[in-house]
């Protein structure tokens, strides 16, 4: 997509069409663009149709076979308590850590903002999380939420911070809490899964939230930056309080950035894997399992390679949901402009 | 201008073609560029990108012998193990080259998936390491490795290999692979300062069991150790309670096609699970299995149910066997040895088949087995194994894998495919968070399902 942008761009639009003409120019930046085109043709769009195709097929074993199967395997997939188990976590996963982090970034934002003496010493606090791998990040945190024996007096991690700072009430099972919020989760008849909030997902999203605040206070640092001083002046002028300045004249300006956030934020949060791999491995039962740990384990231990390709794909459908609606309204926006 | 454009035009003329002859040049090209453009959804058919220069680095050259042996034992008693065969496979086949393709992580994950990319790709190595027993069926029924029967009458491995074991490692009438050791799944570890303090014996019964629960429980011990994190303690809890419910016959029986998984044992066994877990640590699912073991050893916990890996655990904390630590079999399956093993087999199209047959003769021998044994901290699959040679733990495991009825374990490959596996794993580690029976029975009965 970005790489097609500057060709339309760098061509003034006169306002009647003329004829396309293959003048040096074009065949130059077509040229250019040939090799990206051919690579991303290939290894993205190439493996997502063969994918896709995988999905339709019985391949299940060690060598391909590629009869076809219909949707037999999206039947049996949504049929698996794991698998609407996984999307249930990703909903969870996704909303939670999307709006945390959106908030606490916002926040940072709005207070490195204030000119405050060493505000590069801040702003490079609150970002460096984010030079982390998501590996490193699941191990450590791993360690922090592994509560320990707490309910006997011998805690580990956070529980035992807590006992010591003497807030022993604050102690909890974290990551091996198995139960659903509220009072053990709704199960009807037509699901093979409780439906509600699984408690072990908080401290994932909060390292998530963790790791990522630190991007979107730089995104909405730069947005704030961009704010003229002079509207600022004038909403205080004319009487405007300091929330009043936020709510009517800040927010407003910065919902481009808060757009943009939401698509990075949202598909690597629906692409989680190795955050979840290495915090909780999935557990407690398949309390914070997603759909990437469960494609990893069909493909690549139970040999059914078709049955992940449909989860795969149903991934690709969920990012998809976000990102389309973005891409088009970007396209239109650049048709106007 | 003019110049700058004509440079232009030449480079990217040159980019064009530099990608078409990285193309046509080989595989090489495509797992190298695709991990920076990934898609949204993995592509699961994916190589490791380490894969495909391994294979390129590893074709026999011509005239050299070579021998490309693949496994995931890379670091501690097993690659000293592992070592120890090659040396004796080097004095008996001089000249001959051994490539060790190891792939290290994931408890064999790692590697399992590598090598299926390697036969996907029509290039296998000469023998590759597999759990002998149901696990190598998905390589059988793929047509990737040879029957060894006729070798193993050859070698006379089936006079001096336990019956029962034969039995258990055959699929579709024949045997596949070459057991190099053995483990023991059904063991019960604890600790013996903390049962000579209260009095305890290690329980023989489940009924035991409970009592001995009840007794540690009332000393503020926890009387079971379970992990969770590494996804199979569960699992592997579990097997010993089947084997303890059904009995080593009715249990065999499990994993015949077309077996319901629903019967009203099953629902004993769950309930008996569910008793014990109440028993067990509640952080299990953050603990590994040597967290669990560790929480015995240091006195916290007074029991823990684990395979004879847990020894070699112990003895890495320098912790003294029949000291610090006892064992027994699990309560109710005394008499009954829960095996698992590493195998080798034949690659069919095998590049070296004469060198590969050479390997698995160093197997199944008694000098092979014996050296790899004492490091692995595993017994011997042969029955005249060479006792002085292993501790006092292992000498009673070899004595109990002699005397013992055998039945083979579901989670470490023994005793069904890897479909099930994948399932049963799964519905213990759910069962083991939310104690739901109900939803375990039926998740036993769907994984029954993948037993074809």
């Amino acid at each position: 997509m970005e790489a097609t942008r500057p060709v339309s761009r760098s061509t003034p639009r006169p306002t009647s069409r003329p004829a396309y003409r293959l003048t040096r120019d074009r065949v130059t930046a077509l040229l250019m663009l040939a090799p990206s085109v051919v690579a991303i043709g290939v290894f993205v769009y190439g493996f997502i149709a063969w994918t896709g195709f995988v999905s339709l097929t019985q391949w299940s074993g060690i060598l391909a076979n590629l009869r076809f199967n219909g949707l037999e395997n999206y039947v049996s997939i949504f049929n698996t308590g794991r698998f609407q188990t996984d999307i249930r976590n990703t909903v969870v996963f996704t909303t939670l850590f999307v709006v945390l982090t959106l908030l606490l970034g916002f926040v940072l934002a709005v207070l490195v903002d204030q000119r405050v003496r060493g505000e590069t010493i801040f702003r490079s606090i609150y970002l460096f999380p984010m030079s982390l791998s998501f590996i490193v990040t699941g191990v450590a945190m791993a360690w922090v939420f592994t509560p320990g024996n707490w309910q006997n007096g011998d805690p580990t991690g956070i529980n035992l911070l807590f006992k010591q700072m003497g807030l022993g009430w604050f102690q909890s099972g974290w990551i091996t809490d198995a139960s659903i919020w509220p009072g053990g989760g709704w199960f009807p008849d037509w699901s093979r899964t409780r439906i509600g909030l699984p408690l072990a997902m908080l401290p994932v999203v909060a390292a998530a939230t963790w790791q990522m605040s630190g991007f979107t206070m730089a995104m909405y640092l730069a947005g704030l930056r961009a704010i003229p001083d002079e509207m600022r002046e004038a909403a205080r002028v004319d009487g405007a309080t300091e929330w009043q300045v936020i709510r009517y004249i800040i927010l407003p300006q910065l919902t481009p950035v808060t757009l943009s956030a939401i698509i990075v934020l949202g598909h690597v949060s629906l692409k989680i894997f190795d955050l979840i791999m290495t915090m909780t491995g999935g557990g407690p039962g398949n309390a914070t399992d997603v759909p990437g740990i469960y494609m990893y384990e069909i493909t690549f231990k139970a040999n059914k390679v078709a049955e992940g390709a449909a989860v795969a794909m149903v991934m690709l459908v969920l990012v998809a949901l976000v990102i389309v609606p973005y891409l088009i309204s970007n396209m239109r926006n650049a048709q106007e402009g | 201008m003019r110049y700058t454009k004509m440079l232009l035009t030449a480079v990217s003329l040159l980019m064009i073609l530099a990608f078409v002859a990285a193309c046509g040049g080989g595989q090489t090209a495509a797992p190298a560029a695709q991990p920076a453009q990934k898609p949204a959804a993995v592509q699961p058919t994916t190589a490791p990108a380490v894969q495909p220069t391994q294979a390129a680095a590893q074709k026999p050259a011509a005239g050299a012998k070579k021998l490309e042996i693949f496994s995931w034992w890379t670091n501690g008693g097993e690659a000293t193990g592992l070592e120890k065969m090659y040396g004796i496979y080097k004095q008996k086949n001089a000249g001959v080259e051994i490539v060790n393709a190891t792939v290290a992580g994931g408890a064999g994950t790692n590697a399992k998936t590598v090598l299926k990319t390697r036969l996907q790709g029509g290039q296998p190595p000469d023998s590759w390491q597999v759990h002998a027993g149901k696990e190598l069926t998905s390589y059988v029924d793929a047509g990737q490795m040879q029957p060894l029967t006729a070798f193993f009458k050859e070698q006379g491995y089936d006079k001096v290999m336990p019956k029962l074991l034969l039995d258990q490692i055959t699929y579709k009438n024949e045997i596949w692979s070459v057991p190099v050791n053995i483990h023991r799944s059904n063991v019960l570890w604890y600790n013996k300062k903390v049962f000579a303090a209260n009095n305890l014996q290690p329980p023989k019964t489940l009924d035991d069991f409970f009592k001995v629960a009840d007794a540690l429980k009332a000393k503020g011990v926890t009387p079971l150790a379970v992990g969770g994190k590494d996804k199979f303690e569960n699992g592997h809890l579990f097997e010993s309670v089947l084997l303890a419910t059904y009995g080593p016959d009715d249990y065999a029986k499990l994993f015949a096609p077309g077996t319901k998984w629903d019967d009203a044992k099953l629902t004993q066994a769950i309930d008996t699970m569910k008793k014990m877990l109440g028993y067990a640590n509640s952080d299990r699912s953050a603990l590994g299995w040597a967290d669990a073991a560790q929480l015995v050893l240091d006195g916290k916990a007074g029991m823990t149910i684990m395979g004879d890996w847990a020894h070699g655990y112990f003895l890495s904390k320098n912790a003294k066997p029949d000291v610090d630590y006892g064992w027994a079999a699990a309560p109710g399956t005394d008499g009954v040895f829960l095996w698992l093993s590493d195998s080798f087999g034949l690659a069919k199209g095998a590049p070296n088949p004469d060198q590969a047959k050479a390997w698995l003769m160093v197997c199944g021998s008694k000098e092979g087995q014996d050296a790899f044994n004492p490091a692995k901290g595993s017994i011997p699959a042969r029955t005249d194994a060479d006792k002085s040679l292993y501790d006092v733990y292992l000498k009673y495991s070899i004595d109990s894998f002699g005397a013992n009825k055998l039945a083979p374990s579901i989670v470490h490959g023994a005793a069904a495919p890897e479909p099930y596996m994948v399932a049963y794993g799964n519905a213990l580690e759910v069962f083991s968070s939310d104690l739901d029976t109900k939803t375990v029975k039926q998740a036993l009965t769907d994984a029954g399902k993948e037993i074809k």
